[in-house]
């Protein structure tokens, strides 16, 4: 009896895993790239407030932001309204023209997004604004979160 | 003659954990990485006054004076509603369909001037001004329907199109505190 011997495939059965680590490091670099690190910490209480017609910020780099609310005290405790940009609490309202017009000058189409906490009052927030008109920086966005 | 048998080791390094160390920091950036998007409502402010220029004349009619005291009331041109109506009312106020001799002349010319008092807590402040940019958008949306076929928001970017319903609808919001 003649036997039919199954023809085997000449080819190897492995996937090449050589090139794998590549792969990975390519996206570690991706992910490397678009991570930021650098968060603030922040000095004030901040719960935002909902809105419906909002809109996204696609650039990101153009943003700089203000902090607005409750000074976080020790103890759990917090105080006043305060302001805060960068990484320190404005005392004096006065010094954000100044210092607004500092990033302006850095980057000409600065959007301003305004974090306030959503019971901080208002009377602040036009002190801010006419600081902020006063310093070119015309360009806002009141940060919310979307209503759901 | 003695031979010597010995077995070569590979000069290779072996590359095989190469993979997992990527992998590791891979995970590591992937945990960390927050792709957060700002979300917001956007404003343009005015510049500021020069006190030697007098300011332009407003006609009355071409203004709605929103008033929002600290409790969340509202006045709408001195009549007292509730914020469920605002949107529609300020559409009306813009569009002006009947030719009302008390609303805007043209959705050009309208003016919403929303203004709050100073205690005014900054929720009841958005929410209103939520109402006000909603009325914007379906006013945009439906003359951007109308001549387009598509919602704003998906007329591209400084597109001619874009721009003609900005022209058509331009918002001109006054934002003040109210001076006691």
């Amino acid at each position: 009896m003649a036997h039919f011997k199954k023809k085997q495939a000449g080819t190897k059965q492995e996937i090449p895993t050589s090139a794998m680590p590549d792969v990975v490091f390519m996206l570690l670099f991706f992910f490397m790239v678009t991570t930021v690190l650098r968060e603030v910490t922040l000095k004030v209480k901040l719960d935002l407030t909902t809105a419906n017609n909002i809109e996204k910020i696609e650039e990101k780099r153009l943003v700089s932001y203000i902090y607005m609310g409750p000074e976080r005290l020790e103890n759990n405790q917090f105080g006043e309204d305060k302001v805060q940009i960068d990484d320190s609490i404005v005392e004096d309202i006065g010094a954000i023209r100044n210092l607004m017009y500092d990033k302006l000058l850095e980057e000409p189409k600065l959007i301003v997004s305004l974090r306030v906490d959503e019971n901080s009052e208002f009377g602040l927030l036009t002190d801010v604004q006419k600081e902020l008109q006063q310093a070119g920086t015309f360009r806002i966005n009141y940060s919310t979160k979307r209503e759901d | 003659m003695l031979l010597k048998k010995r077995e070569r080791e590979s000069a290779e390094i072996n590359g095989s954990s190469m993979a997992d160390i990527a992998f590791l920091l891979l995970i590591f950036f992937l945990v960390t990485t927050t792709i957060n998007v700002d979300t917001g409502i956007g404003m343009v402010l005015p510049p500021p006054l020069d006190p030697e220029v007098e300011p332009p004349p407003i006609r009355e009619r071409n203004q709605m004076n929103i008033l929002v005291n600290a409790q969340g009331l509202i006045l709408m041109d001195e009549q007292p509603v509730s914020i469920n109506e605002v949107k529609t009312k300020l559409i009306e106020f813009i569009n002006n369909p009947n030719n009302d001799e008390t609303l805007a002349v043209s959705p050009e010319a309208a003016i919403v001037s929303l203004k709050t008092q100073k205690e005014t807590p900054y929720r009841i402040y958005i929410d209103m001004l939520d109402e006000v940019m909603g009325a914007y958008k379906d006013l945009r949306d439906a003359a951007s329907r109308a001549n387009y076929g598509v919602e704003f928001d998906r007329l591209k970017p400084e597109s001619p199109q874009r721009e003609n319903i900005q022209d058509m609808y331009p918002k001109k919001i006054s934002i003040a505190a109210e001076e006691d």
